[in-house]
Order: C-alpha cells, then structure tokens, then sequence
C-alpha cells in the first residue's frame, strides 16, 4: 500500500522536559520520524516544549512550536495549523494524554484531524487496566486478577479477596507514578491514598502479585496491511516487582526455548489487533512463572517507548522511523531496511550478539530516599552494551555506567551472610554486586538465583565471571597470567581497570602487556541479520575474537565523543551538541566517528554521524576505537571531547598523553579553569574580581578559610557537574558535617558566598582571535541555587548595556587568557556594580541548546567547526555566525525563560528545597514577546508549577524578604487572590492594608488546629510563596510545606525575584494573553533586524 | 575450564579453533549456518540437516536445555555444531537434559568458542562447503587433507538414509476427516503433529514407495515432506509424484517435497551458494501481498524461470516469493490439485504465520472428494 495522498500535514506532538520515565529516547523517536516524514514531502508541524532536543531544531520540521504541551496550547497550534493529521504516538504518554484530551474536547473534530497512529479507543483500552484485562480475557490471554477501585473501602475488598503481596498502580499516569508493591495490610491503605491522588482521574488498578516470575518485552510493529514483525524480544534480569525501566535487560531474550518465545509472538500480535493499534510500534510486556510456565500478559503501550528505543539501539531497527512511514499508509514491505541497504523492512532482526542495559540511578543527589527498586521507575538514564556473549556486554555496560567500581569485584556492603541474604531478596542499585559477592563467597547458585529471583541461567553466567576473577588472582602479576587466560577474560567482558586490581598492575600496564601480546579486540557490526547479508552502515562493537570489520576510509575523520548515561547535571543537553558538532563536521566534508553508550540519545542514532562505535567511554575502549580508525585510512584528526559534559573531559589529558590530538580548547586549558589557585592568578592577573576564597583539603584549613573570608560559604568538592554536594554552609558546625559527608572528595573548595546576588551564566565562541557570545542568561533565583536548576531568561532583563558589554569584555579576556578554541561557559554574580566570575567552563555547557533556540544561532556547530580550526570570521562568510553577537548587536525582540523539571515526586522524604546541589532532570521554555507570558509557559511547560489565576496564596517569607514582597501579594489580592499567612508574614501585610488570614506552622500548632500543611493536603491553597529562613536544618517548617506543596501539585515559589516573575506571569494568564507562534516565525523576525 | 581444543576446517583451507563439547571425534558435514534465535533441539533434530554442520549465530546455545517433546525426530541429525557458546548448565521447567550431554549421547561433535560470525561472513561470501570439526586431528592441515578426502553431498540422494524404514500410521486428532498418504523424505514431526491437528489420519511411507502402492491406498491427499540433500537426485520420488497427479490426487509439498513437485511438474532447482537457514525470512504470496514471517531450511531452490506456464500438468505459477533475495518459495498449480512452499509452515523452529497452509491442504482435499 503506498503513502496516502490524503495527508498533506502532520501535526507531532513530543514529550516535553526530561523527567524520569520519559527521557531523551523521545528526541530520537520524534526527530526520526519528523525528519523521514519531511523526506516524505509532508508539512510537519511539532509541538514539544523541551528547547534541549534534536526534534525541536528549526530544520527538522516545517513549523516548530516550542510551548507547553497542554492541551489548550496545543490546540491553539492545530487552530492556525489545520494539520490533516495528528501523530501521538512518538512523545511517550505525554502526547498520547494530549491527543485524547483534545479528542475529548472536541478539538480534533471541530479541525477535521485525523488520529494516526493509534486510535483514541485503542489508548484507552491499553491505559485502563480494568478495560485491558477484560479485552485480553476475551482473546483467550491470561492476565494477573485485578480490580479498579476510586475509594479505600472498594481497594479493602479486593485486598480481602486476593491477599498480599499485591499490586497498587496509579492509573494514567507516567513510568509507575503512585504505583507499588504493597506486602501487608498496615502499608495498604496509605499506598492505596497515594496512588489515588497521583492519578488524574482519582483510580487505581490492584493487580494480583507476580514477583519473582520472569519479565519479558517483545517490540512489536504492525502495518496497514496487518503484517506483524517482532522486531526484538527482551529479557529483565530483574524479576517482575521492578519496573522494567529500572531493571537489568537484555537481549535477545535468553532463556526462552522456541515453542514458549512463539507462543508469546502469537500472544504479542492477538493483543495488538485486539487493542487496535492501527499502524506503528507497540511493546507488549509479559510476565511467565518460572516454575510452571504459565503466562500472562502484562501491558502493552501502543506506542514507540524507550524499550522501543533500546530495540533499535540493539537491533539496527528504527522503529520510529518505520512507524511513522506505516502511520502514512506504507507497508513494512515498500520500506527498505537502511542496514543491508538490500532487503526490507517486513523482516524480523536476527542478533549475533548480546545487548545489556543498565539503568543509571541518582540516588546521591537525594539523600534521606529508600534505594529499594519497586513498580515505581527511579532510575534516571541508562547505558547499553554490545558484547558476543553476556557476560562481555555486562563488563562492557558496568563500565559504561561510570558508577561504581566499573566491573564486578565481589564487594557488597552486607558484612555478615544474614545481611547479605536480606540485600539478595531486595531489589536495589546494586543487588548485582550482591549477587556476586554471594557467589565469590561459595554460596549455592540456586541459593542465589532462588533469592535475587534471577533465573539460574543468569546466575551461571555470573559465576563464571567469578570463577575467571578466581583463577586471575591467584596468578598475582601480569607476568603470571598466561595469554589464553587474558584472553578469556577480555571475552568475559573484564576491563583492563578491573584486571590491574585483579593482578596487582596498573591500568597502562595491562594494556600495554595486552598490545604486546596480541590481546586486542576487533571490531563487529550490527546488521539486523546475523551477516547472513553484508551490512550497509558501520555500526561497530568491540569484541575479543578474530575478524574486524571497520571498512578503511580516506576522508578526514574526527572522532567526537558522546556523553554516556544521562544523570542530573549531564543529560540531553550534551547530546543535543555531540549531535550537532557532527551535522557540522558533516556538512564541513569530514567523516564522522560517534563513540557513546546511551541508547536513549540521538548520537546513537546509526544515521547520525558516519560512523557508530556503541562503546564504552572509558580510556581503554575509546582507544581501541581510535586504533581502529587509525588502522583503517589512518589517524582521524583528533578527538572533540568539550561538547558531551565531564564524561569525555575525563579522557581528555590521558587520550592526549596516548598520542590522541584533542581538536580545540587543549586539556591543559581545561586544567588551568578548573584548578583553583591558577585560575586565581589568571583572574587577578587580567583584574576581574571573583569570590574570596581558597581550597582546603581539611576540616582546619576549611575553616581557617572560612575564617579569613567570613560564612555564609560555599563548599564544593572540586572536579564536579551539576554541583555534586555543593552546599551553602552557615557555620563552623555545618563545616564539620558536610565534611564527614564528603569524606574522600580530596581538595574541597571554599567561596565566599554572596547573598543576594543575581547570577548570570555567558556562553560564547572564542576562535583564539575573537570572542562571539551566543547568550548572556540571567537567572531569576538568585545566585546560590545551581544554575540547573534556576529558571533563567534570555535576554538578561535587570542587566544594563554597560553591564552586558563589561561581562562580554570579561569573557573574551578569560576566553583568550585560558586558551580557549571553541565554547567557553563563564558563570557571573552581579551585586550592586560589583561583577564577579564564579567559575569557568571552556567546554560545552547545559544552556547551550537553550540559547541555540532562543537566537537561532547554532553555537554548537560553530564550536565544533572552530575546533577543527575553522574562524569566526570564515564562519560568518558562510552564513554559520551572524554579523553581530548577543551584546553586540540589537537585543532580542522577545523573550525566553528555561525553567527546570525536578523529580521531588520519585523520591518522598527527599528534601525538596533547591540549592548549590543540581536535581531537575529536565528542561523547558516558555517564549513570548512578553516576559509574563514567556514565564508563565515555561511554568506550564513543566506541568508541575502550573501558576493559578485565581484561588488561595499562602505566604511564608523570610524576614530578609518581608518589605520587597508587600508589592507582589498586595497584586495578587488585587487581582482577587485570598491570601493565606503565616503570623509574622500576616503582620507585615495586614500593616501594608493587605487583607491576610493567619494559619498555623507546623511546629506551632497546637494539637486539634489546622496547619499550613494540613491546608495544602486539603486542597485548599492554589499557590505557595515560600522564602527559605536561611542556615536552618533539613526539617524545618519550610521544609514541610514545601513537601506538602510539592508532592500535592501546588506550585511552590521560593525565591523573591521568583515570586515578582510569577506574579507577571499570572497577570499574563488572566489577560488571556497567551498565543502560540513557531521558532522559525522567531527566527525570520531576528534576521530581518 | 579443561575443555579439549577444538578445530573446524573448511574445504577451502579456512580454520577456525574453538573447545570441544558433546561427543569427542571428527565430524564431516557441509558446513550451513542458521540464524533462529531459538530452536537448536528442533533445528539439530530436523532431518534436513542430515550431513550436516550446523553453525548457530546467535551466540549461547543450550540455555534452555533440551525436552523430548521438542524433538523433531529420533536422534540428533546434524553432524556437528558451531557456537560461540555454550552453556554449561541449562533452565527452563520444559528441560530433561542439557544440550552438550545430548550431543554427547547422539555421538555428535560440537565445537564452541568460534568466531562464529566470521565463519558465516566467509560462508555467506565463499559458499556452503565441505567441512570437518575434530577434537583429535588439531592439525589443521591434516585435517583439511581429510576433509578432501570426503564426500560431498552435491548430487546425492540423502533421503534414503533418513526416511522410516517401513510405513506406519499416525491417526488424526479428534475425528479423521482426510486420509493422507505422506512420503517421508526426512519429516519432521511437526508437520505430522499439524497433519494429525487438522484432522488427517496419516500414513507415513517410506522415501522410495512406488505411487501405484500409494494409489492403491485410495488417500484423500499426498504430502512430500521435507529432507535432506540435491533433489535433482531424488529421481524416484519425482516419477512417483507424476503419477500421482496424472491421478490428480492432492498434493502438498514443503521445502524438499516443494524442490520434487517442481522437478514433477518441469521446473529445475538448483543450489544456492549458502542457502535460507532461520526463523525470520519475509515471504509475501503473490496473490494475498501478506507478508509471512517464515522458517526456512533449505539449500537448494527452485528456479522460478523454469517454472513452466503451460507444461507437461498445465499451468503453474509461482505463488510465494523471498523478499529478502527474490527467491522462490512456493507453486501452485493451476490444473492439476497440487500446491507446495519452499519454506516451513510446521515453523519449528520460527514463527506458526505460515500455519493455515494446512487448511489450505485440507480445503484442497475436501474440493476434491
């Protein structure tokens, strides 16, 4: 069937801020799909609200609205649009929520736009458990007995009738929110409240308990036509009771015979035509009791996820690509399949290799939270791996995590073997090492397998990695273990980091023994099928065996490196400029070379950059890529390592001392940035003031610091991203407690800390001749919070002219003083007419895509062409930069504000007050040519501060604060706000003619009397102004309503240039001032300046 | 860890090491690989593999074990098996045993720890060959001397050694609506178990049954099973499938049966250069444009150039294609009630899309009763 010629335009909805559960593995779907669909010939209209993706780049679609996903928004897009049709299936639950609710509104009927993809009926029946079970019931489909209660009592009689453990799910709602494993009658109830609340329509689902059974996924797709393909079938280490997100997978599927795996593919297609999925990408989730067999089917999301992504990763499969062709009216059959370039897509991928994920989890950054992994997804990006067998792709995924201690050494935590059977049955971040400590201690496998509930498959697999540990000991030296040894245990997937403390040597050696003796890896493709058909597109692995396939090339190759797992503080961003460094390169005539292990990015894509190594970033497996390359045409040109975060910087001075050339800012510059004392001379030497400060590497030098520049300070252990254990301390006592937490940090940095500071974060491009600044931000938190988790706007809006061409002057002198050759980051804070530098970055930073969105300049590309020595001057004759920069030239004629999406509701009991110490997981912006407007959307852009427009304000500002805010709260009263205070905060307004009712503290309530929390628990406050008292404990009062606030959906405010910004904001709101107007409709508006 | 080295040799003098598993010894065979993600039991049980090495591409084989009920016949048919690795303990609740005790049992020699992949690129490009695996001739050059000194199996008539010694009967499940005559060059027991599910009582008779013993059972239909070998060489069976349609008795054919309808009906084969061995080659019927995902075994194919529009039976067609390479993969007949597929529609291995291919049959015996 070919395309229909009935649609002309297309309307993609993405998935908006990074949060997690709903990751970057959507850039890589939607940019797929939007850029296959153009090719089309069609008209495609996007909607995301996430400034940091690929898909959101003007090029990749005809009309690119960068607003919240709402519906409301949303249908203002299809209202000047008129798209034929709307796509939902591509930006996770997000759009398919979107799409129903304008069904729901009528919107899409009123417009005449079609659904394709998947059909209104068919998301619901897979979203309602209790519609699903019966839909599988009746094809003859076993799934686990279950009930749907909207009340405690109709919860109480299923409990009553199917005892525990059972299942607690929160229905429609994203990655597990409100969803968990209940074991007993005392946790029920609460479990129950909470997943009613997290539900937007107040249900949940109670589902017989399947722990400890086998979790499998099949990827499945179906065209118009009603062919089915499996395109790969998955396999959770973890056994059901750990959402699949925060599992252990791999694949294929591993312990599945042929009669049970074709009796799951049968499974697999029945439910995708039961639930109706029309066209596209669906992943079918089953649960099988290993002892008798019996299966059930588990979810199925009608729609590409990130299983799916992982699939396409793992198999060399687009399935976003292919699913948006099948929404268009192709058949898999008329799609040919870009690996082999000869066959088609109606095929189903064999693998001649085994893929591991890991899921990477954050739970450093929020202390005070259980590590027990349940129904709930906590983890916060993963890593993929290649191997030929599991073993190499679990070495070669634990690497890639850069957590830990890069492979499997026998270590756990528990010291006794009670404590270590308790942490067996429990799943956590680390029952892996567990495990294998269990079996380094001569436990049974079965006993293992029967604790972790890994199959016994699996635990075999781990015990040969133990045996090989074993036999490696005890040959004590290099020089001891023979060649045929080293080998196997390469082949087992043993870094050379985890053979040097196996064998007493260190890492350099290990590998140059191994050169010596020809103990080297080649390089495999992955070519969806098994190279029965030679493969079109070098996508490698390394392995340890006897044939590599790296075609030789001599074009000019540079080798730009990824930046592995997604985390807090080095997500989406870095991709979104690894990405673009090689669209540049490309287009620049040089051969691209993509190392990373992230299978959610768009990097990994394999028609991103020319060449695809999905490898480790580690020193070992990015030169055995480099020698590769190096092998086949000659040395690349160097390596790009200041676009993908600290992950490649890493590398940077050991690459360089192997002989790899690293193309711009050189890693001594980088050295000279980051180490305190130099960069201290650099500054004075130029005469630009920054913080007093100095580095400790004790708790008397720290105070002795803290004496001599006076507290309040900031600590900071030195060598971090996205502020890790940087705190704002008060005291001498806080000193020594922040010290005893960060034990074995080594140096620590100490700055004064200026209060009431306004922060300002400069990007900009230093060719080593001249300076281009792409944005100066300004955040509106004040400085003290991590710039990540500040709301910023662009242009800056309280700075002057005098201001911004003072900051650019200091920017092009640290620029040109570093050395700089390519982006550099300074981050400023201005009091009063005191400008002084906090620190700088000469690397990529995290605003990059931010400001690239915000002006239209791709700072990214111009980085990476003026690293491989292109100038800004040559750069602006071919139309890359523009004639005059950020300060240089007129301001912007609208505005753009980022604010952070922190995931406060994964982690209860989590302090939720924001600080030096990144959290959000994600970003959004909100553009207008009104600062309110523009605020008030990238509010509503996260869906977590959706700011009100009428209702109940509660107060509670810090004494510090209590003059500068009458004005604000008096505003709000005036636009019809009840205001809510506390005591002292009531006094301050009722003395401004501010009418304010008083409502108790928590810690001053007497016994019977309805506290501020208890308020916000009720519903009945709409908005919270909270300014934190300053130096005080965890948990304080403003601890708990900020709590209460956060986890009850109501925006919380913390800061006063937050509150002045929200309250513009709300005003836009109420003017009904918010229409939506495309990036390229901005962009043509600043090139006509 | 004290595995006996192992060596595969190939005729063209490429050599591969790896450990020995299952039973010690030498093994000749062609060396074919397979590309099934599951499925070594039914694929080493296939009696299509009869003389052959098989090379499984996905890497850990005998994770799950073996189970009699997943046996596609009484013993292990290939003659040796190529791995990347396998596994030395097995789990599944199906199991009985592990994969290298039953190579060990069956006498069969297998060798892991292969670069399997380059043996498959190198096959895929030179062609399946000759080949031996040895755990006692690690010489590869010895080796490879007797590997030439071995016979090839290119014109030979294999059915022979694999076929029932004398013909049985297998009754139908539930109620016998069809009776079948089925000529054993080699059948797997899936096809008789799907026979047997679709309502046919079966009798199997042996590969070299002359067709007036099977006229004179009066069956309500015929079917040619798969098997190993050239079917250029199956010269009996060709003559005995004339007669029978010169009878118009109804007939279906998978993969060997397939090759000998063709030959019957004046079609040529000929041998591909490695071959269709898996779980997930794309077959769309040219009449439906439905797209099957099928399990494939064969080395030799029809030539769909020489299938004769008018021939000696009418017209004939073909009905199936490989999408992957444009191979043939099915016939049907226009004037005479016979059809056949290249591929395997008893799957087992592979996907069950292909299953109604039996009502297809059943539908073609009952129009003719």
């Amino acid at each position: 069937m070919p395309k229909r010629d009935d649609i002309k335009s297309v309307l993609v909805i993405g998935s908006g801020p990074i949060i997690i559960g709903q990751a970057c593995e959507f850039d890589y779907s939607g940019t797929q799909a939007c850029r296959v669909l153009r090719e089309e010939g069609l008209r495609v209209i996007l909607v995301n609200s996430n400034p940091a993706t690929i898909m959101t780049d003007p090029e990749f679609a005809d009309a690119t609205y960068v607003e919240p996903l709402t519906a409301d928004v949303v249908a203002k897009v299809v209202q000047r649009e008129r798209p034929d049709a709307l796509l939902p299936t591509l930006g996770g639950q997000t759009a398919l929520n979107v799409a129903v609710e304008l069904h729901e509104a009528g919107v899409l009927d009123t417009y005449g736009v079609e659904l394709i993809g998947a059909g209104v009926d068919s998301i619901r029946m897979a979203e309602d458990r209790t519609a699903f079970s019966r839909a599988m019931d009746e094809i003859g489909l076993d799934t686990a007995a279950s009930a749907r209660a909207t009340t405690v009592a109709e919860a109480r009689a299923f409990a009553d009738r199917s005892g525990f453990p059972l299942l607690v799910r929160s229905s429609f709602t994203l990655g597990g929110a409100g969803s968990g494993i209940v074991r007993d009658r005392d946790t029920f109830e609460r479990a129950v409240r909470e997943g009613l609340t997290a539900s937007p329509i107040g249900e949940i689902q109670l589902d017989e308990s399947l722990l400890g059974w086998k979790e499998f996924e099949l990827e499945v797709m179906r065209d118009a036509r009603d062919n089915c393909v499996v395109v790969c079938t998955m396999e959770n280490l973890d056994a059901m009771g750990v959402h699949t997100g925060d599992s252990i997978t791999v694949a294929p599927a591993q312990t599945l015979s042929d009669v049970e795996f074709q009796t799951m593919r049968d499974a697999a297609f029945a439910v995708l035509r039961k639930i109706g999925v029309a066209t596209g990408g669906a992943n079918v989730q089953f649960a099988v009791d290993p002892a008798g067999g019996r299966m059930t089917v588990v979810e199925m999301n009608p729609r590409v996820s990130r299983s799916s992504a992982l699939a396409s990763k793992a198999t060399g499969f687009p399935i976003a690509k292919i699913a948006a062709l099948l929404a268009v009216g192709y058949t898999l059959d008329e799609i040919p399949n870009d690996i082999t370039a000869q066959t088609l897509a109606a095929f189903e991928p064999s693998i001649d290799y085994v893929v591991t994920k890991i899921p990477r989890f954050a739970f450093e950054k929020f202390p005070g939270a259980d590590h027990e992994l349940g129904t709930r997804m906590r983890s916060v990006g993963e890593v993929m791996a290649i191997g030929r067998t599991f073993t190499e792709s679990l070495g070669k995924a634990l690497r890639s995590l850069e957590a830990g201690d890069g492979g499997l050494l026998g270590r756990t935590a528990a010291t006794d073997d009670e404590e270590l059977a308790q942490l067996l049955v429990t799943p956590t971040d680390h029952r892996l090492s567990d495990a294998d400590a269990a079996l380094t201690r001569g436990w049974e496998p079965a006993r293992v397998a029967r604790l972790t509930g890994y199959d016994p498959w699996f635990v075999d697999q781990l015990l040969q990695v133990v045996e090989l540990r074993r036999a490696l000991r005890a040959c004590e030296t290099l020089a001891n273990a023979d060649d045929r040894l080293l080998r196997r245990a390469k082949r087992a997937g043993f870094s050379d980091a985890t053979l040097a403390v196996l064998l007493g040597a260190d890492e350099v050696a290990v590998r140059r023994h191994r050169g010596r003796r020809g103990v080297t890896p080649v390089f495999k493709t992955v070519d969806t099928c098994a190279a029965e058909f030679a493969a079109d597109t070098p996508y490698h692995y390394s392995t340890y065996e006897e044939e590599t396939e790296v075609r030789p090339s001599d074009r000019e190759k540079v080798v730009i490196l990824g930046s592995g797992p997604n985390r807090i503080g080095q997500g989406i961003e870095f991709d979104y400029c690894c990405v673009h460094a090689v669209y540049a390169l490309r287009d620049a005539g040089y051969e691209t070379v993509m190392v990373n292990c992230n299978p959610e990015t768009v990097s990994t894509d394999y028609d991103t950059a020319d060449r695809l190594y999905f490898e480790p970033l580690t020193l070992e497996d990015v030169l055995a890529v480099w020698e590769a390359e190096t092998a086949a045409g000659g040395a690349p040109l160097g390596v790009l390592v200041q676009l993908g975060g600290q992950t490649p910087l890493r590398l940077a001075r050991d690459l360089e001392a192997n002989g790899v050339p690293i193309l711009g800012t050189p890693p001594a510059a980088i050295d000279l940035a980051e180490d305190r004392g130099r960069f201290c001379a650099v500054l004075d030497g130029l005469g630009i003031a920054q913080p007093p400060g100095g580095i400790a590497r004790s708790l008397d030098e720290a105070l002795a610091v803290a004496a001599r520049i006076g507290f309040p300070v900031l600590v900071r252990p030195s060598y971090v991203l996205g502020g890790r254990a940087m705190e704002i301390v008060y005291t001498a006592e806080r000193m020594r407690a922040w010290l005893d937490r960060n034990a074995g940090e080594g140096a620590v940095l100490v700055d004064r800390f200026l209060e009431r500071a306004v922060e300002v974060d400069v990007d900009a491009v230093y060719d080593g001749r001249e300076l281009f600044v792409g944005g100066v931000l300004e955040h509106i938190e004040e400085a003290g919070i991590h710039s990540g988790d500040s709301a910023c706007v662009i242009p800056p809006y309280t700075l002057g002219r005098a201001q911004l061409r003072q900051l650019r002057e200091y920017t092009e002198a640290i620029a040109a003083a570093l050395g700089t050759r390519g982006l550099i980051n300074i981050q400023y804070a201005v009091r009063d007419d005191l400008i002084s530098v906090i620190e700088a970055n000469p690397r990529a930073s995290r605003t990059v895509p931010f400001i690239s969105k915000a002006t239209g300049v791709p700072l990214a590309k111009v980085a990476a062409r003026v690293m491989v020595g292109a100038t800004l001057a040559g750069l602006r004759e071919e139309g890359l930069v523009p004639a005059r920069d950020a300060v240089t030239g007129p301001p912007l004629p609208h505005v753009a504000v980022k604010e952070a999406v922190l995931p406060f509701d994964r982690f209860p009991g989590a302090d939720t007050r924001l600080g030096p110490e990144m959290r959000s997981t994600g970003e959004v912006m909100g553009i207008d040519t009104d600062f309110g407007v523009a605020f008030a959307k990238s509010q509503a852009g996260t869906g977590q501060m959706v700011l009100p427009t009428k209702g109940t304000v509660f107060c509670s500002i810090a004494n510090r604060d209590k003059r500068a805010m009458i004005f604000p709260v008096k505003r709000l009263a005036e636009l019809g706000f009840d205001v809510l205070a506390t005591e002292g905060t009531a006094e301050t307004l009722r003395r401004a003619g501010v009418r304010a009712e008083v409502v108790a503290k928590v810690s001053e309530a007497p016994a019977g009397v309805a506290t501020v929390v208890d308020r916000i628990v009720a519903g009945d406050v709409d908005l919270v102004l909270n300014t934190p008292m300053g130096g005080s404990g965890p948990r304080t009062d403003g601890d708990a309503i900020r709590t209460a606030a956060v986890s009850h959906g109501v925006p919380c405010i913390t800061t006063l240039s937050g509150i002045l910004a929200a309250i513009q904001g709300v005003e836009a709101l109420r003017a009904n001032a918010v229409g939506v107007r495309s990036l390229q409709s901005y962009h043509r508006a600043l090139a006509r300046q | 860890m004290t595995a006996p080295d192992a060596v595969l040799v190939l005729e063209d003098g490429t050599a591969f090491r790896g450990e020995g598993f299952g039973a010690g010894g030498t093994a000749h065979g062609e060396v074919v690989f397979n590309t099934a993600l599951t499925g070594y039991q039914e694929v080493l049980t296939d009696p299509s593999y009869h003389r052959q090495i098989v090379t499984m591409t996905t890497p850990h084989q005998g994770n799950y074990g073996v189970t009699p009920a997943d046996a596609e016949s009484g013993r292990v048919q290939a003659s040796g098996l190529v791995v990347r690795s396998v596994s030395r303990t097995f789990s599944s609740h199906r199991a009985t045993g592990g994969l290298p005790e039953a190579l060990t049992g069956a006498g069969v020699v297998g060798i892991t720890e292969v670069d399997t992949r380059r043996l498959v690129r190198h096959v895929r490009s030179a062609g399946a060959m000759r080949a031996a695996v040895s755990t006692e001739v690690l010489d590869a050059d010895a080796l490879l001397a007797e590997v030439l000194r071995a016979p090839g199996t290119d014109g030979a008539d294999l059915t022979a050694e694999v076929t029932a010694g004398a013909a049985y009967d297998l009754p139908a499940d539930g109620h016998a609506r069809h009776r079948v005559v089925a000529y054993d060059f080699g059948m797997k027991r899936s096809i008789l178990r799907l026979l047997a599910a679709s309502g046919c009582a079966v009798r199997v008779v042996p590969a070299g049954t002359p067709a007036e013993d099977v006229l004179a059972l009066e069956p309500d239909g015929v079917f040619l099973s798969n098997g190993p070998g050239d079917p250029a060489a199956v010269r009996h069976g060709v003559a005995a499938i004339q007669r029978l349609l010169e009878h118009r008795v109804p007939t279906f054919g998978i993969c060997l049966g397939h090759q000998l309808l063709a030959r019957a009906v004046g079609a040529s084969t000929y041998k591909l250069r490695f071959g269709h061995r898996g779980a997930n080659q794309p077959v769309r019927d040219e009449a439906t444009r439905a797209v099957e995902i099928t399990s494939h075994n064969h080395g030799f194919a029809v030539d769909a150039a020489t299938i004769p529009a008018d021939g000696p039976f009418g017209t004939v067609a073909q009905s199936h294609v490989n999408l992957n390479d444009g191979v043939n993969e099915g016939l049907r007949c226009d004037d005479v009630p016979a059809f056949s597929v290249q591929y395997h529609p008893e799957a087992a291995p592979g996907p069950h899309d292909a299953r109604h291919l039996f009502g297809r049959f059943t539908a073609l015996m009952a129009a003719g009763a």
